[in-house]
Formats: structure tokens, sequence, C-alpha cells
């Protein structure tokens, strides 16, 4: 039975359920149970922002907080992982994801390759990504790119609750490395979910809306700009098709491809930094797989490549906008072949 | 006069639908309309089918545009005998408010229902008074009640309608109380009692119609009659190459192929039908469940049983619907129907003939049940 559920609430769920399902799955990181001087057991915050709230009181002792370490316990994990656990680490913010690369570039992405598949590491560390939440340059970024460029790791940043839900289960269940980044400025947005578990298999881009003028491709809050910006066209007659990629690697580009074989337009919306970001993949792809079916050149909206500004106005304006997305899908229709 | 005009609204079929697009009109204006006649194509995001004269007239206006979307309930087009002025027909155009809904209908949940059965979840919508015997539809492998989606409000304006997903279907927890149609009747038997009723009429689709077939040769003094739509049980053909790739099926990619061999227009397949097959598929312990099941009614390639051959025996009433192009049970097995019954065979039409030819097939249910 499907009810409304916010995104956070569908991690939780996601959580609960799966380490109610194997004993195998803990749960660590920073505040995840209650943070310093707090017991615990009365009013368990649940981390930084209540994702994991109520879960110590269930399954108690399978999750354990951690010090101000992302090093330690990251590593802890991913080791605890290679030794059978299904560890799912809580690092707040993507940004400081830096202090641990070791242990997930050289370590956890490489361990199954270098151990001739002996060895596996189903670790997930589960992120907050993005921005428009007012927390500055270190706290804001969208730096999906650095892991797609590494072989080894699973990248994956949903839209909704119920690919949320899904795709975490997935995570958990899935054998190698998984990045799991949650849009900060999703974790309210409401949809329906199914009360029962269900995983969403990697790999799969969603078509979250039909059209046959232009593709617009996005992932996490992109999605709901590019819905937004497609309302906006479908008042000018401009028909747009909308792929959420859902999962960044693997990238499902054979559903891009058949969607711009259909439309010949490509816009590519991405919240990274727009050097070696997902969009620049998706569009380098496309030109080499796609070329003949383009009938005008590919639109790339993105921030501009500069930190993630801490003056409101000037964060609202570095986030890629509806209007900006409505102005390249314009763009794309009006250059090239018709 | 206005009294004798009558509007032609945006249907609401099934209890999620919200708006519809007009695809396409099928009569000119000014054209003579008879009742069920079909006027208009309008597609939902879950399927397209047309719209059908609700009562004899002259279509005087088509107020949609062919690309627009509505919502339910919204003047699509407007029928009224010859005498009825234009300006009359324009007051009523102009004059004409979408009704709000009522009390309780845009909550779409509350009007499914949810029953425990012997430990399983069980989903059932029930509606319509209760004076006549009521009438309850089974649906096939891997379907759920929204197959009757077309079906259940025409039955319910005179019978009490009621539709279940069976187990490990639809919105019913994903478990069998057991995988063979004696199992399964025994617990849609359970599922009757548990809603206090005593006797119905079925209707049941393939496996569903086997399972019905089943029901009335085990707890004959349950069943009033049979209506068996493109039903297993009546013959040992059925291409499991469907239900095993059904099974199998993991992406939209892989299902679609399959899904399409249920219709005979594989156009009627999209997008939307597909995610909420995918989702279902994807619920913990469907696959399995459905694996078992496709394993115990047609392992081996042949349908393992064939209750629908020995209801003669039973004298009730039956009813055989069949699609002719229907690529999962071969039409054929109509012929094997018990002496006495109605055969009614639909051309152009495939394994989902209660989803195709929607009018149809309640036309001659209506029949059926009128005895």
């Amino acid at each position: 039975m499907a009810r409304k559920l916010s995104m956070k609430q569908a991690i939780n769920e996601a959580l609960d359920q799966e380490m109610t399902r194997d004993p195998s799955v803990i749960i660590m990181g920073e505040d995840i149970v209650g943070g310093a001087g707090s017991d615990g057991e009365r009013d368990a915050w649940g981390g930084v922002l209540g994702v994991t709230k109520g879960l110590y009181a269930k399954h108690g002792d399978r999750l354990m907080d951690t010090p101000l370490s992302e090093s330690a316990y990251v590593g802890a994990a991913i080791g605890a992982a290679a030794c059978g656990m299904r560890p799912v680490a809580e690092l707040m913010f993507i940004d400081f994801m830096g202090v641990c690369f070791d242990q997930i570039f050289n370590q956890a992405a490489k361990f199954k390759y270098m151990f001739g598949g002996k060895a596996q590491t189903p670790v997930v560390i589960r992120t907050m990504v993005g921005a428009g939440f007012r927390a500055a340059a270190q706290h804001s970024q969208m730096l999906t790119p650095l892991f797609t460029h590494i072989p080894g790791l699973k990248v994956v940043c949903p839209s909704t609750p119920y690919d949320t839900k899904g795709l975490l289960i997935q995570s958990i269940r899935d054998n190698d490395p998984v990045i799991f980044c949650e849009h900060k400025n999703l974790y309210g947005f409401e949809g329906e979910v199914p009360e029962a578990s269900y995983a969403i298999p990697f790999g799969e881009a969603n078509v979250v809306r039909e059209g046959k003028h232009v593709t617009i491709v996005g992932y996490g809050l992109m999605v709901h700009r590019a819905l937004d910006a497609a309302a906006a066209l479908a008042k000018e007659g401009i028909e747009a098709e909308i792929v959420d990629l859902r999962t960044l690697s693997p990238l499902d580009i054979d559903t891009v491809l058949e969607s711009v074989e259909k439309t010949g337009r490509l816009v590519c919306v991405d919240e990274a930094t727009p050097r070696c970001s997902i969009a620049a993949d998706v569009s380098a792809q496309v030109a080499q797989h796609a070329f003949r079916a383009l009938k005008g050149p590919i639109e790339m909206v993105t921030p501009p490549h500069v930190p993630v500004p801490f003056s409101p106005v000037l964060e609202d304006a570095y986030i890629p906008s509806a209007e900006r997305i409505v102005a390249a899908a314009r763009r794309s229709l009006k250059e090239g072949k018709h | 006069m206005s009294a004798a005009i009558t509007p032609i609204v945006m249907p609401k079929w099934g209890l999620s639908m919200r708006e519809g697009k007009v695809t396409a009109w099928l009569v000119e204006e000014g054209a003579a309309i008879e009742v069920g006649m079909p006027i208009v194509e309008v597609e939902t995001d879950k399927i397209a089918n047309a719209v059908e004269a609700p009562d004899p007239g002259l279509l005087r206006r088509r107020v949609a545009q062919e690309g627009e979307t509505l919502p339910v309930k919204a003047l699509l087009g407007v029928l009224a005998p010859a005498e009825v002025s234009d300006s009359e027909v324009d007051a009523y155009i102009a004059g004409y408010v979408v009704p709000a809904p009522e009390a309780g209908e845009e909550e779409a949940e509350p009007a499914y229902q949810f029953i425990d059965v012997e430990g399983i979840r069980v989903r059932y919508v029930q509606r319509g008074a209760a004076r006549r015997v009521p009438v309850l539809f089974i649906h096939g492998f891997g379907g759920d009640l929204d197959n009757w989606l077309f079906n259940l409000d025409a039955v319910a304006e005179r019978h009490p309608v009621i539709a279940i997903d069976l187990p490990a279907h639809g919105q019913s927890d994903a478990k069998l109380p057991g995988a063979g149609l004696a199992v399964l009747a025994a617990f849609v038997v359970r599922f009757l009692d548990r809603i206090d009723v005593t006797r119905v009429h079925i209707v049941g689709h393939s496996m569903g119609g086997a399972i019905a077939a089943q029901l009335a040769l085990s707890y004959p003094q349950r069943v009033a009659s049979l209506a068996l739509i493109n039903s297993a049980g009546l013959g040992a053909e059925i291409n499991t190459g469907y239900t095993e790739g059904f099974v199998a099926a993991t992406s939209r990619r892989e299902l679609k192929p399959v899904v399409e061999q249920l219709f005979a227009d594989p156009q009627l397949v999209s997008r939307q039908m597909l995610d909420d097959l995918l989702k279902y598929k994807r619920l913990d312990g469907v696959t399995e469940a459905l694996a078992t099941l496709g394993t115990a009614l047609f392992g081996a390639g042949r349908q393992t049983a064939s209750p629908g051959l020995q209801l003669e025996a039973t004298g009730k009433p039956v009813l055989i619907v069949w699609g002719a192009e229907d690529r999962i049970i071969p039409a054929a097995h109509a012929a094997n129907a018990p002496p006495g019954a109605t055969v009614e065979i639909f051309e152009g039409a495939g394994h989902m003939v209660m989803l195709e030819k929607a009018s149809e097939i309640n036309a001659v249910l209506k029949r059926h049940f009128a005895g």
C-alpha cells in the first residue's frame, strides 16, 4: 500500500526495513544516534537533520555514533564491509569526503578488482549534496562527478521519495561500494512510497515526462527544475522529454540516446560545476554515439565555475533555474536543422 | 428545452484518474448518435479508450479540441435533438460548470479497502447497493483489480461489484497461501467469508477464470454464475514465453515486448502501464511468488489443470468471452466451453479484451447477469 512520505522518511524506512531484514546491516556516522552528551535512548536526534531518528530505539547498538573523524569511520565501514558486514556510513556533507579519499578511491573501489573478485566491499556512504541551503561554499557542493570518475564506485542521486527508498535498498543489497547522494533541499519533498520493501536496479534512467521536441537530462533537484521548465515550454507548444538519470554510475546512456534519437535536441542540466561534470559526460557521449540524430547544438545548463556563494542572492543565481533551462531549450530548437 | 441537452463529459476511468487528453473525435458535428456509440477518443496516463454516448441524439457541438487535456467531468461535447436551437446549445455550453468532486471522491485511497485473510493482507474494492447478488472480479496472472478499470462502474449500475487483488498481486501482500487452483479458490472463499458475502457471480480473466471455475466446482453453493474472459482452465495450451518473460523482465526495455503480447494493438502499452507493472514486480517477494505460481499452474509449457472443462455438471450459467487475437491463451479454447454456455468472440482484441473492447464486454456482462 502506498502512502505519501518525504524523502527523509523514505531514507529512514529503507534503512529500517533493511536492518530488520538483514542483521549484517549496520549504521555508522556522526550524531546519527544522539550526538555528544546524549545517552541516545530518550530522544535520539538521529543525525544532523534527523534522518536516522528512531532507528536507535529499534536496532540499538547496530547504530554507532562515531568521533568527528570521517577518515576513521569511513575507513572502518569499508573494512567492516570487506569482512562481511553491510555498513551504511553517513557522511554529513559530500564536501567533507576529501579527508577519506584514500579509503574510498584507493581501497573500497579497488578491492574487488585487485583481489580478482575474491573480495567485495558492500558499503554505502550516504551523504548530503547540493546548494540552496544557505550553508556556504564548504557545505553546498554537488561533487558527484568526482565519484563517477572512479571505476569501481557506484553513484546514486535520486529525485523522488519512491526512487530514494528503492535505490537505497538496492545500494545496501549491492556488493559494491555505493556513494548515495541525497539532495538536502529535497528532504522535505513528498511522494507516494509503497510500505513494502522494493529495490530499483542500478543503471536504469527514468523518463519522467514524454515529449518529442527536446530532451532534457538531469538528476536530483535538477529534475524538478526541468519539470518546471517543461511546463513553461509546453505553453509555447514545445514538448520536452525529461530523463532522470537516477544513477550516475552505472549511467543509462541508452535511454538518453533513445530519447535524443526521437527529439534531435539535447539540454543537459547539472548542479555540479561545468568542467568534467555529468552534463559534460552525457553531452560527450551523445555527440559521439548519436551525432547524426542531433538537429542542433547540445546545450548545457550548469552553475558557473566558481565556489557556491554564501550570499543568498548569488546562491540563487548560481543554481540552474527553470528559466535558464527554458532559454537553453529554446536555443537548442532555434539553431541547427529543422 | 435544455433538459433535452445531454453533456458528454470527460469520464473518470479508475480511481486515480484526474484528467484526460482528447486525442480524436470519432463523429462529425450534426451526426446522429445512438446509445453506446463511441464518440471521442480519450487518453489517460494509463490507457486510451473511447467515450460512448450516454443517450441518443445529434452531436450538436464538439466543445473540446483534439490534443486538449481536461479534468474529469469537463464538457467535451453536447448532444441534443434537432429541435433544440443553436442559441440554447450555446447558452448551455457557456453556463456549464465542471461539477466539484463529491465528498470523498478526491481521496482516491479510501475507495480501496484492505482486509486480512489468513495472515495475508488483501486489497479489494466493493461498491454498489447490496440488493442483488454481487459480481466478483478476479484478475489474471500478474494482474490486479485495476484491470477492471472500464468494467466495474458499468456493471455496478445494476449489481454490487467486488474486485480483489489476489495474493502476491497488486497491492495485496507478496505472499501465496499455496500455488494450486484449489488453494487459490479456497482463499477467495475465505475472503468472501471475511467480507460477509455468501454468493456471487464471478467474472474471471485468464488465470482468474481458472480460479473461478475451480471455485464453482469446489464450492457450488457460493457461485450464481460464471463469466470467463480469455480464460485459463479450458485447455492445455498457453504461451509460457509470456508468463516466464513477465516474471523475468527487470527493466522497462525487457518488459515492453512482453506486455505488448497482451494486446491486439501494442500501442495501448503506455509508459505509465510499464512503470506501474515494474513498481509492482520490484516489491520484495513478488518475483519469487509469480515464479512459484507460474511453475505450479503452467509448468512444462502447458496448463496443469482444466476445471473449465467440468463446468457442465455444476449447472451454472456460463459466459465465455475471448479476444480473437489472444496471443497468451488461444481463442480456440472457447470451443471447449461447456454445452449451453454463451460464447462471444471479439475480433480486433487480444488477451486484455476487457480493456480493449470495454463497452462491448460490459454489454455482454450485463446481459449475462440479467439472466
